[in-house]
């Protein structure tokens, strides 16, 4: 079985992973962690928008 | 007569934190969580903190294996090969079972493979992470 995912999936799934992990090892308390994992999430997903971009802007 | 310990008096607290105490529990439950992701925080009674660790890094792992992304050997020779081995390792018994069974061994051919071997090498750092966090817990730096 071979998965083939496109690249803003496979970043989109990197990003909810690797944030559950750093919200709940990073903070301390559950709110802080849902918090943290929220903004971690939306750090990930806002650097594959602003690369994307970048990289649209250097192709032309 | 002056009472040498009034009550205003600033109690003089040392700077420096005293040393954790070595206990069964700050070996094993790293030990633990390296080899099944989780398992640390789970054997410390944090369930759903362990469940998402465990299954954040495990099916980050099997996802990787899934995108045919490559499973680095220990004498790989080059150092990006070591780094790999090294990020991999860190999955604990997912890495263990895949060398096992002999998953991951092609070569990386097309791009969704190396988006499969970041994915496996990333799950190992995480677990990292996730068994030191289990240390803390262990040792009372962290609820």
């Amino acid at each position: 079985m071979t998965l083939a995912l496109s690249h803003f999936s496979a970043a989109l799934l990197f990003s909810v992973f690797a944030s559950v992990v750093f919200g709940i090892t990073q903070r301390n308390t559950s709110r802080e962690q849902i918090l943290y994992g929220l903004y971690c999430f939306a750090m990930f997903m806002g650097g594959v928008f602003v690369a994307g971009w970048l990289m649209w802007l250097l192709r032309r | 007569m002056a009472n040498p310990t009034s009550k205003n008096e600033v109690v003089a607290t040392p700077s420096k934190s005293p040393d954790q105490p070595m206990t069964s529990m700050s070996v094993l439950a790293p030990a633990l969580g390296w080899l099944v992701p989780g398992a640390g925080h789970l054997i410390q009674r944090r369930w759903i903190r362990g469940l998402l660790l465990m299954a954040s890094i495990a099916v980050m792992f099997v996802l990787g294996l899934l995108m045919q992304g490559h499973v680095y050997q220990p004498n790989g020779g080059d150092i990006l090969d070591i780094l790999g081995f090294i990020g991999d390792v860190g999955a604990g018994g997912l890495y263990i079972l895949s060398q096992a069974a002999g998953w991951g061994q092609s070569a990386i051919s097309h791009a969704t493979a190396d988006y499969g071997t970041k994915y496996l090498i990333v799950a190992g750092l995480l677990n990292f992470i996730s068994a030191a966090d289990a240390y803390h817990i262990a040792i009372g730096k962290k609820p």
